[in-house]
């Protein structure tokens, strides 16, 4: 059973206690557990079984505008002792940083709903190998598929953060995720592809089949591909993929990078940088979302934010720390986006394949092609060439190249988002690209 | 060295015992205990930012039947703890009938010391150095407009107990230094990016005011992006300059080269064991035995000692790297290439220190050669699907190469390639082989270990080059 919420708070108190005795002018601790246990099938029998089962603690603390922090999994009084005092000492000689403080404590959240983040149910290892041998059993029916991989985990974790300032909070959270990695194999080639998914609460989770079929399409439609020329061309990219694009705006429009000078989106407040008909949203509150939460990792309320509204850029994702340093109050973003998404297009799916006569359907990427300082990006690609809105053959062994800033205002979404992760997206199109191929 | 049973209602006689009812009838597993201090101290934006200390301990408990591999961790090394994992590594194999491998070959070999290079400097020494790190790059010019510098230092103490009660231990002192440095110059900003590092202690890597390099190096990448052009795109001859950029073997050959890969068949490599997979000339081994490398270990994580495997010979595969599990599944012998990032994780197979081995050719013969193409300094990160075996990389300091010179500095861009035939297409080896700063971190199954790279130049006949000019 995961800890209850009294056994953490007890822990965090101490802490709290210990660094004020010691003389730390303010402190703040995260005290969480986490058991999880995951069971990977291979071919259609088990091969690995893992239960973990971890507690964690990190406190920050204050001595005026100084600050340290140590975290540690062994929570024996005896240990905590010794890694506050530790902290304190270092907290003494580290120099000072004016914007170094806790968060504001009006902002900090006063009243805590239900978000239906944690579901109790225990789903045994029994039924997670009954889960996956079906799974298995349904993707492996498919011809051309000779190699199987899935997994099941499930999640349960809870959490207390206290600051000096008095606030201690916390709550419940599961998760069941299930993947599956199908290997296809033809007298050309041998290509991968995969299927996941990932709930709150088990009862959502997808059917098994309908998973690993999913999977196995995926799979043995790559099969045979082709290498492209080089050339200017029109690029739809999956929905798995044009999600990819909101989590490198995220990164960009952090605080952080904002402050320090090294996003090229700083100074873009109030100007266009995507086009006209786009719109991205962060709503913290969606029930049973994988990204919901109820304050940030400083305990800030969190609201839901426009973050870009018809192209124009409102808001960045805003700290305690860096907040101050650009003058902005923290709007609950410590720790990034919660539930990101861009609102939809007006297109269909079928329409956005058909709006060009030739275009690539980009399915995977590979590499860490996207510099946020420049904008640059360049990045290895996998997908398919769509002819008057037919898939025609799968393309590989190419890259796509762009840079972010025209990337962004030449973006057309299709009307198919659905709420499947913590950031989601419609299928999205992206004019004026470059493939490099033969 | 940590005593995992001194704090605990476990005695050593306890888990002895515990080990090897539960390992009994299995083929192999073990109990592992580890205990990891570590810091890191970032300079960023004209201040100390962060300061963090962290402490971490806990057991790994594995049993493993046939092809099934069962494991439970905790980080409360406590009787009933490991009694749970215990029971939970029971009740996942349910029929077992092995024999457990006793075997595990022993060397008194150690590739560093026990030392804990945390205690061994001074935090106000440490933040000195980052202070004048800051100071030093802001000094220099007025394009200065960000500098970041960080330590990172860990000390990792493990104990692997073996059914019978055999025990094997370690202590593995890793440490980074790194100086990021942004440049900003008629609207235009570019990073440069350099670190060392290795498994001494930071003054052994900062001795004689080495610092002052390393914010050489970071800001020479940073000025030399500052001039970049777009870069071509499209198939072209590729030189590769000594060193960090043996990334491109990790990435390309090395994953494909694990034995896990290749026992479930999913690599691209898996059937073509004894087979000319690269041109003559080429020679590539793995080794985890040079002396305070970031991808040396005494020993693996299964405690086996490591060793120098040599995957490619003049061309031909010989070897894939091999954990315990895998290499009784494929009937050979372990590589002592078993690994794990930390306690909560399971074995795998891993690279070490990846090499290409030198030729007799040199750098100027190789660009002279080309008539068009690019000739790459230094990359970020890459990656690679070892399915279909193809894998990226992407540049951080590279130039175009016309009718035999190096020309203009151009923009960062992903290469792309086959890893089963890029290998064949090397046509030159350099005399130059030279080794990485020591700043390697491979990803696995969302598990990082860190690892090393090298080789000397070398030309490419043909790569795919991803750039927006064409």
């Amino acid at each position: 059973m995961v800890k209850d919420q009294e056994f953490l708070k007890s822990k965090a108190s101490y802490c709290l206690d210990l660094a004020k005795k010691m003389g730390a002018t303010d402190a703040s601790v995260t005290v969480g557990h986490s058991i999880s246990e995951t069971v990977n099938f291979r071919n259609k029998s088990l091969e690995a079984s893992d239960r973990s089962d971890g507690l964690a603690l990190s406190i920050e603390t204050y001595l005026g505008k100084r600050r340290s922090s140590i975290s540690s999994s062994n929570l024996l009084y005896e240990n905590i002792k010794t890694l506050i005092e530790k902290c304190f000492e270092t907290t003494k000689i580290t120099p000072e940083d004016e914007f170094n403080s806790l968060p504001e404590k009006d902002l900090l959240a006063k009243q805590i709903s239900s978000l239906n983040l944690y579901d109790e149910t225990r789903f045994e290892n029994d039924k997670k190998i009954k889960y996956l041998k079906d799974l298995e059993e349904a993707a492996s029916s498919n011809k051309q598929i000779i190699n199987t991989e899935s997994s099941f985990t499930e999640n349960k974790s809870n959490f207390i953060l206290a600051n000096s300032y008095g606030f201690c909070d916390g709550y419940k959270t599961s998760s069941f995720t299930t993947s599956c990695v199908t290997v296809a194999k033809d007298e050309n080639s041998m290509e991968r592809d995969y299927e996941f998914s990932s709930k709150r609460h088990l009862s959502d989770i997808k059917q098994a089949s309908d998973l690993g079929n999913k999977a196995a399409k995926q799979t043995i439609r790559k099969l045979s591909p082709n290498k492209i020329g080089s050339e200017k061309i029109s690029i739809i990219f999956d929905k798995r993929i044009s999600k990819g694009m909101l989590s490198v705006f995220a990164s960009a429009i952090s605080a952080s990078a904002i402050a320090r000078g090294t996003s090229f989106l700083k100074g873009k407040i109030d100007q266009q940088v995507f086009a006209n008909s786009i719109n991205v949203i962060d709503k913290p509150d969606i029930i049973k979302g994988m990204g919901s939460q109820n304050f940030d990792s400083e305990g800030v309320n969190s609201n839901t934010i426009q973050l870009v509204e018809n192209g124009i850029l409102k808001n960045y994702l805003v700290d305690t720390y860096n907040g101050k340093k650009l003058n902005l109050k923290s709007n609950g973003r410590s720790g990034g986006t919660t539930n990101l998404y861009f609102e939809n297009g007006n297109i269909t799916y079928e329409d956005l394949l058909k709006k060009n006569s030739k275009s690539l359907y980009i399915t995977e990427t590979i590499g860490h092609g996207s510099n946020l300082v420049t904008g640059d990006y360049s990045v290895g690609a996998t997908g398919f060439l769509v002819e008057d809105g037919e898939f025609k053959y799968p393309v590989n062994e190419i890259t796509i190249a762009g840079n972010f800033k025209d990337m962004f205002k030449n973006i057309t979404l299709a009307n198919d988002l659905e709420f499947e992760y913590s950031v989601n997206s419609p299928t999205m199109m992206i004019e004026g690209m470059t493939v490099a191929g033969k | 060295m940590s005593n995992f049973f001194n704090k605990s209602d476990l005695t050593r006689q306890d888990a002895d015992k515990l080990v090897s009812e539960t390992l009994n009838n299995c083929d192999d597993g073990e109990l592992y205990l580890e205990e990891s201090k570590s810091e890191s101290i970032l300079l960023d934006d004209n201040k100390i930012k962060s300061s963090n200390y962290s402490s971490d301990l806990g057991f790994g408990f594995r049993a493993i039947s046939n092809e099934v591999v069962a494991y439970s961790y905790s980080n409360e090394i406590s009787k009933d703890s490991l009694k749970n994992s215990s029971e939970n590594l029971k009740s996942t194999l349910k029929s077992i009938k092995g024999t457990y491998n006793h075997e595990i070959p022993k060397s008194n070999k150690k590739f560093y010391k026990d030392i804990n290079p945390i205690e061994q400097k001074t935090l106000n020494s440490k933040l000195e150095v980052l202070n004048k790190v800051n100071e030093f790059l802001r000094k220099k010019d007025a394009s200065v407009k960000q500098v970041t510098a960080s330590f990172a230092g860990e000390q990792k103490s493990i104990e692997i107990i073996r059914s019978g009660g055999e025990s094997l231990t370690d202590v593995r002192p890793l440490i980074r230094f790194n100086v990021s440095v942004m440049l900003e110059k008629n609207g235009r900003k570019e990073t440069g990016v350099y670190g060392i590092g290795g498994r001494q202690s930071y003054d052994d890597y900062l001795k004689n005011d080495n610092w002052k390099n390393v914010c050489e190096e970071a800001y020479r990448i940073a000025s030399v992006n500052l001039e970049s052009k777009p870069a071509p795109a499209g198939e072209m001859k590729v030189v590769l300059g000594p060193g960090w950029p043996a990334i491109l073997i990790h990435e390309a050959i090395g994953h494909g080269l694990e034995g896990d890969f290749n026992r479930k068949k999913t690599s691209a490599f898996h059937d073509l064991m004894g087979e000319k997979v690269a041109s003559e000339g080429v020679t590539i081994v793995d080794d985890g035995t040079i002396d305070n490398r970031r991808g040396s270990l005494t020993i693996d994580d299964e405690g086996t000692p490591t060793e120098r495997t040599v995957l490619i010979e003049n061309g031909i595969l010989k070897n894939f790297m091999q954990d315990r599990h895998n290499a009784r599944l494929m009937n050979t012998k372990s590589t002592g290439s078993g690994r794990r990032e930390n306690y909560r994780h399971i074995v795998l197979p891993r690279m070490r220190n990846t090499m290409m081995l030198s030729g007799n050719q040199t750098q100027d013969e190789m660009i002279k050669f080309v008539d068009k193409g690019i000739f790459a300094v230094s990359f970020g990160g890459g990656q690679v699907d070892i399915t279909s075996g193809k894998f990226v990389f992407n540049c951080t300091e590279a130039y175009e190469i016309n009718n035999g010179k190096i020309g203009s500095p151009i923009k960062g861009a992903t290469l792309i390639g086959d890893g089963p035939s890029i290998l064949k297409e090397v046509s030159m080896v350099g005399n130059d082989m030279m080794l990485d700063p020591g700043i390697g971190t491979c990803g696995k199954a969302g598990q990082g270990v860190p690892v090393g790279v090298a080789q000397p130049s070398i030309l490419i006949d043909k790569m795919t080059v991803g750039g927006t000019k064409l």
